[in-house]
């Protein structure tokens, strides 16, 4: 605030000259938790990208020699000096199973031995960048074989920091093409709502009303258990994308009708009538423009939603199904008590859902600041 | 009132219609009808094929063969004239009895999370408003985006693995193990009192954050406004000022938050119940769907339904009473 009052005046003239979209720019960029969330976001897709390079494993690689292994960090430094690896340079310990006498579960030992040197961006296992290009290079990687388990394996031996890594993709793209579904129909039947007002206003807001009071989570539920359990990864995520949106239109219909009833009165709308503009021409090229801002807010606070509801479909079993993996379906591992107390590092999939889904709170929180610049 | 009350009535009976056909396309959506199901376990039990003659002729004892309409008014006409939700083909039991005593704790766990939300939700908010941009008003915003971004499945395992490990309970069930199957007592009663804490204080988190920031925020607006600056200058006292309107006024928002909150509650209240284990409907529903048993199934979406629009009703007709403005429309969107 005193930062603004003291803006020199040839910074207050460019404010007022400025577009619509710069001002926008402005004014978010004045929101400091919605300038730290952009760049985090922005991370996470990349990460979702560039999946292959940056899983040091893949997705569905086993170990069994590392099941259930706790999280081996990359250290700088060793343990002790007993624990001396025979070189410099980051490193992983190699790990060795042994029984507890007491308890009779597997521990892992590190062993100073078998320590494998750690690499930053250097060839390791073969994959296929977007499932097309053949490459070898990985952010961090060590030799085959080696236990690099950044946030431990699963009950198979499954690296769970490659897999969620991998699980981004699914994840964080979920609440996109949901979001993108959800638009469609909001747009159209609030659209025609606050357009035509009367019956079909009266119809769409009661229908509206339903789905927004309905309780998603059994709904969602009894949906997707219709999901026939043979479908391909790419129909199940579609369907799962469908049932999703079939309540995430309600609350986006609401936010355009409100829009189209306040601006079908604005004496531009009667002008361009008046000029012999069809009605759909009204539509797309005076009324959705203007609102366009209000829009993109709805959809970006919609996103979390969507992701939050994937996960807890997946983490059911209802939503995407294995091999596929998403952040629900890792968590999936991690539901009984026994797992949880025993294996705390299943837990760590939460982390990457809570890290989205609150980033895309505070840059929706940005942006409806700034989706009204005019507004002080 | 009474015409409002009426009138909202009214509207509340094609949206339970609405519902209720949900329900039942619910029921009938999994691939492949429970008959083909029950003839594969008769062909399974006899050894033996059933001829298509036998098939057709089960089909039609059933009624598979009309059209989704008469199925539906079938359906309904039980449900409505005997209070019959169906049998369930997985415990081999009327739907009713089954889902009798877990759709009463449901209930009792919804309603103590929606009175948890909002004895938390009211004050902080107040206070967040009064005291702005205070270390106060910080934490609970921070706390208030922390818990819109943690569902209430994940803070359920987070906590049950937080309480294991650090006291070595185990949060698990409603009720302990010489409570599970007896009849309800007094006892039985204060057992359930004392372990529905942990799954009521979970699910509430959830909807109380939002609610927080929806008080904070118009009772922002209200606190700027005209009347009150003039109230101040003629010296009313702080606290009596703050009662007396802004306080009145921002509550309706609250108040009508019931329509959102409730269906989240219930929502959240269904994962926690799976994840927790509690003898609710949630694991119920849970089974249910994955074993294809759509009555039971769509039994239990379509009472949950109906409680939250019930709630809802009661919601609306508690605002009009609270501020009449409404019940004569006087404040349209």
């Amino acid at each position: 605030m005193r930062r603004a009052a003291t803006r020199s005046a040839a910074d207050q003239e460019r404010y007022f000259v400025a577009s619509q979209w710069r001002m926008m720019w402005l004014k978010f960029r004045r929101h400091r938790l919605a300038m730290v969330a952009t760049p985090v976001l922005a991370l996470l897709y990349l990460v979702a990208l560039f999946a292959e390079v940056i899983a040091p494993h893949s997705p569905l690689q086993r170990y069994p020699d590392y099941v259930r292994s706790p999280p081996n960090a990359v250290r700088l430094r060793a343990l002790s000096d007993e624990l001396r690896p025979p070189f410099r340079g980051p490193f992983v310990y190699e790990l060795r199973r042994e029984r507890d006498p007491a308890t009779f579960r597997d521990v892992y030992v590190p062993e100073a031995a078998g320590a494998a040197r750690v690499r930053f961006l250097a060839p390791g296992t073969e994959y296929r960048l977007w499932g097309v290009f053949p490459a070898r290079l990985h952010l961090l990687t060590a030799e085959p074989g080696a236990p690099l388990f950044l946030l431990g394996t699963d009950r198979l031996g499954r690296d769970l920091f490659s897999r969620a890594v991998y699980a981004s993709r699914i994840s964080l793209t979920i609440g996109l093409v949901g979001v993108v579904l959800s638009t469609i129909f909001g747009i159209l039947l609030g659209g025609l709502a606050g357009y035509f007002g009367g019956v079909v206003d009266r119809v769409v807001m009661r229908s509206v009303d339903l789905v927004t009071s309905l309780p998603t989570i059994p709904l969602w539920m009894a949906l997707a258990a219709a999901v026939p359990r043979n479908w391909s990864i790419v129909a199940t995520y579609f369907a799962i994308t469908v049932i999703l949106s079939f309540i995430g239109w309600a609350g986006l219909a609401r936010v355009v009708r409100g829009k189209f009833l306040a601006l079908r009165r604005e004496d531009f709308v009667l002008a361009a009538l008046i000029s012999g503009a069809t009605q759909m021409k009204v539509i797309l090229r005076h009324l959705v423009p203007s609102f366009f801002s209000y829009i993109l807010v709805s959809l970006t606070l919609a996103i979390p939603a969507m992701i939050l509801g994937e996960t807890a479909l997946s983490f059911l079993g209802l939503g995407i199904q294995p091999p596929a993996v998403s952040w629900g379906t890792l968590l999936q591992d991690a539901q009984s008590l026994q797992v949880v107390s025993q294996q705390p590092w299943l837990l760590t999939p939460c982390l990457f859902v809570v890290v989205a889904v609150l980033m895309y709170n505070f840059f929706g929180d940005g942006l409806r600041d700034a989706a009204d610049p005019y507004r002080q | 009132m009474l015409q409002y009350i009426l009138r909202r009535a009214i509207g509340f009976l094609p949206l339970i219609l609405a519902v209720s056909i949900i329900a039942f396309v619910l029921i009938e959506l999994p691939p492949g009808d429970f008959l083909t199901t029950y003839i594969q376990r008769l062909e399974e039990f006899t050894a033996t094929k059933l001829s298509p003659a036998e098939v057709e002729n089960l089909t039609r004892f059933y009624g598979l063969d009309r059209p989704f309409h008469v199925r539906y008014a079938k359906w309904i006409g039980n449900l409505v004239l005997r209070g019959n939700f169906g049998w369930s083909l997985t415990f081999n039991r009327p739907v009713n009895e089954i889902i009798r005593d877990p759709m009463v704790t449901a209930i009792v766990l919804s309603l103590l999370s929606l009175v948890v939300t909002y004895l938390v939700a009211v004050p902080v908010g107040i206070v967040s408003a009064v005291r702005q941009y205070s270390w106060f008003d910080y934490t609970f915003t921070f706390l208030g985006f922390v818990g819109l971004a943690v569902p209430s499945f994940l803070l359920a395992l987070v906590v049950l693995w937080f309480a294991f490990r650090y006291f070595g309970v185990a949060i698990t069930g409603l009720f302990s193990p010489d409570f599970i199957d007896v009849p309800w007592s007094l006892a039985r009663v204060g057992d359930l009192l004392k372990r529905i804490w942990a799954p009521v204080i979970i699910v509430a988190v959830s909807g109380m954050a939002a609610l927080i920031r929806v008080l904070r925020g118009s009772l922002l607006d209200e606190l700027a406004k005209q009347y009150v600056v003039t109230a101040r200058a003629k010296g009313v006292s702080e606290p009596r000022l703050l009662f007396r309107y802004p306080v009145r006024l921002a509550v309706n928002p609250i108040v009508s938050g019931i329509g959102w909150v409730l269906p989240a509650i219930v929502s959240g209240e269904t994962v926690t119940s799976i994840v927790l284990n509690l003898q609710t409907t949630g694991p119920i529903l849970f089974h249910a769907l994955l074993a294809q048993d759509m009555y039971l199934a769509g039994s239990i979406v379509l009472i949950l339904s109906s409680l939250v629009l019930v709630g809802n009703l009661v919601s609306d007709i508690l605002l009009a009473w609270i501020d009449p403005r409404i019940q004569f429309g006087g404040l349209a969107e």
